[in-house]
């Protein structure tokens, strides 16, 4: 399956007008690989979710180009699945019910819908719970029924926004687990945003990493870790190494941006010292 | 308490607990119940007091009726042929306003949730009219409608459109904005968002609106019986009040808080009806 190529040429973006603009990306250039897991890690607020909106059409980039298998993206559309960082399912639908709206949306007759259903809710474990609404489920439980009401779309990407950062560290590596298992079988693009070097390393094909804002490429690095990737994985020389250079360029923005409001800081009081002395008293 | 049969709640709960403290906590139970209808009995018996001993100090008991009298006078009064009338008037007037005020605030609530555009042409002139109360406008409405009747109605609808409006608003307004984006992403055009994610999402906010609409409803409809009005439980009262019959103020009051507190419950179960879903969330939280 040669579906879901990403191609970002140029793409720059910025939210507000005038002096309040805040540029989220600029001229990023990225290609991602029909079929592949594409982790993208970056310091916070450079830009990651904003990626993920403009592929997923949310939000237009301001210049540049963004195809997806060839097409120019202007709209949210099912072959672009988003997994969102909260799970963002309907609370007034039940589980089944919020799974089947792409199905209805895409108008799969109702006989086929029901085993389709019954299907994908076995894949992600909630064969049980279809009746229940998304209040009555955990957060892991919750955040499986997002992943299936995007599998259900059988969509050409999957866009996951920091998808697992809300859960605890047990549940989060059954569900990477699960996404991997999910993905060896779809063999979607999958475009994975975290701040969590491990998972990056440990779901991505390759993990590109972004400099702080105005968002920009900094590094992409192939991960030739074997797959299937089981969890032993995680404690293998060839993962520690890519972890820490990956952990080195993170650091490295975090710190740059860090460092930017220290010395605006340091800016402010030097500005202070000179211009705004105490008031001298008066002699009389 | 030995001969009582316990509840479900209690059977279960004395399931979890050894039998000696399960008695204990329906005892305990059974205490507090005691309290409250002795806590009745004793209020009660002071207003018999009061109004016997025609109490004076600042209030002024001599003309208060005590509450046999008011027992013997809501027992006449169920009976009498004027009862049904008075209560399905005043009902009917309720209704009616409630359900105009609902179809005309729902929709254009939404609409301006939505729509800027239609917040500024609209949302100015209402922002004006929307303090005064609504028993200011029952000199005008008299006027404006060429019966009573449908001037009292319109007060009705004045005062429930407001609240009903407001809550939707904002029910639209504070919906999350990812809802809309997971819904474009699956696919979903206009219609479906709003059937299936915008309206859903503002009903609970709605439906406050229309249990707060449903109470001034009432308040209303009584004070406009009272100026306007034949018939109606509003009315009864007032005329209970010019004919002396003290009684029968009392108990025109209390027909009024029960049916005031009932149409409000059903508003508020035909609610939860409505949204099976919204009590989990709550519990949840």
């Amino acid at each position: 399956m040669s579906q879901g190529a990403i191609d970002l040429k140029e793409v720059s973006l910025a939210f507000g007008t005038g002096r309040n603009a805040v540029i989220a990306l600029e001229n990023l250039s990225l290609n991602i690989e029909p079929g592949e897991i594409l982790s993208l890690l970056g310091p916070s607020g450079c830009g990651k979710s904003s990626l993920i909106s403009t592929i997923a059409g949310f939000q237009p980039p301001h210049s540049g180009t963004l195809q997806v298998d060839g097409e120019r993206v202007d709209r949210p559309g099912s072959d672009r699945g988003v997994v969102f960082q909260q799970p963002t399912l309907f609370p007034w639908k039940t589980v089944r019910e919020n799974v089947d709206f792409g199905l209805r949306l895409r108008g799969v007759p109702r006989k086929e819908r029901g085993s389709i259903l019954d299907e994908i809710l076995l894949k992600v474990g909630l064969t049980e719970f279809g009746r229940h609404y998304p209040a009555q489920l955990s957060g892991g439980m919750q955040q499986r029924v997002g992943l299936a009401r995007v599998l259900v779309n059988k969509p050409r990407v999957m866009l996951m926004d920091e998808p697992f950062s809300s859960l605890d560290a047990q549940t989060r590596l059954m569900m990477q687990e699960l996404l991997l298992e999910v993905w060896s079988e779809y063999r979607m693009t999958i475009l994975f945003v975290t701040h969590d070097i491990d998972e990056a390393v440990y779901l991505g094909s390759r993990v590109a990493v972004l400099t702080r804002r105005p968002g920009r490429l900094k590094k992409v690095f192939e991960v030739h870790l074997p797959r299937p990737r089981k969890i032993e994985v995680l404690v293998s020389h060839e993962f520690m190494r890519l972890k820490k250079e990956c952990m080195a360029l993170v650091r490295e923005e975090t710190l740059g941006s860090l460092g930017q409001e220290f010395k605006a800081k340091r800016n402010a009081e030097h500005y202070r010292q000179v211009f705004i002395q105490e008031p001298a008293t008066p002699s009389i | 308490m030995p001969g009582e049969i316990p509840s479900e709640e209690q059977a279960l709960e004395s399931s979890f607990i050894p039998p000696a403290r399960a008695s204990w906590r329906s005892l305990a139970a059974a205490r507090r119940l005691g309290m409250r209808a002795l806590a009745l009995a004793a209020f009660l018996a002071l207003w018999q007091v009061a109004s016997e001993s025609k109490f004076r100090l600042i209030v002024n008991f001599a003309n208060v009726p005590a509450p046999a009298a008011v027992a013997k006078a809501a027992a006449a009064f169920v009976q009498s042929p004027k009862a049904a009338s008075h209560i399905l008037n005043s009902m009917r007037r309720v209704l009616v306003g409630f359900v105009l005020a609902a179809a005309l605030a729902i929709p254009l609530g939404i609409g301006i949730g939505q729509s800027r555009l239609l917040a500024d042409i609209v949302l100015t002139p209402l922002e004006i009219l929307r303090p005064i109360p609504g028993v200011a406008w029952i000199p005008l409405a008299i006027l404006m409608f060429p019966t009573s009747e449908q001037s009292m109605i319109f007060i009705c609808l004045l005062g429930a459109f407001f609240p009903i409006l407001l809550s939707t608003i904002h029910g639209v307004e504070n919906l999350d904005n990812k809802l809309v984006y997971a819904a474009k992403s699956m696919g979903a055009g206009r219609r479906h968002i709003f059937c299936e994610v915008v309206f859903p999402g503002a009903l609970p906010s709605i439906v406050t609106g229309l249990t707060i609409g449903m109470g001034i409803c009432w308040f209303l409809v009584v004070t406009a019986e009272i100026v306007a009005g034949q018939y109606g439980i509003g009315y009864f009262t007032w005329e209970s009040f010019t004919l002396q019959n003290y009684p029968d103020i009392v108990v025109g009051m209390l027909i009024i808080g029960v049916l005031g507190m009932g149409s409000s419950a059903s508003v508020k179960y035909f609610g939860n009806l409505l949204m099976p879903w919204h009590r989990y969330l709550h519990q949840a939280r």
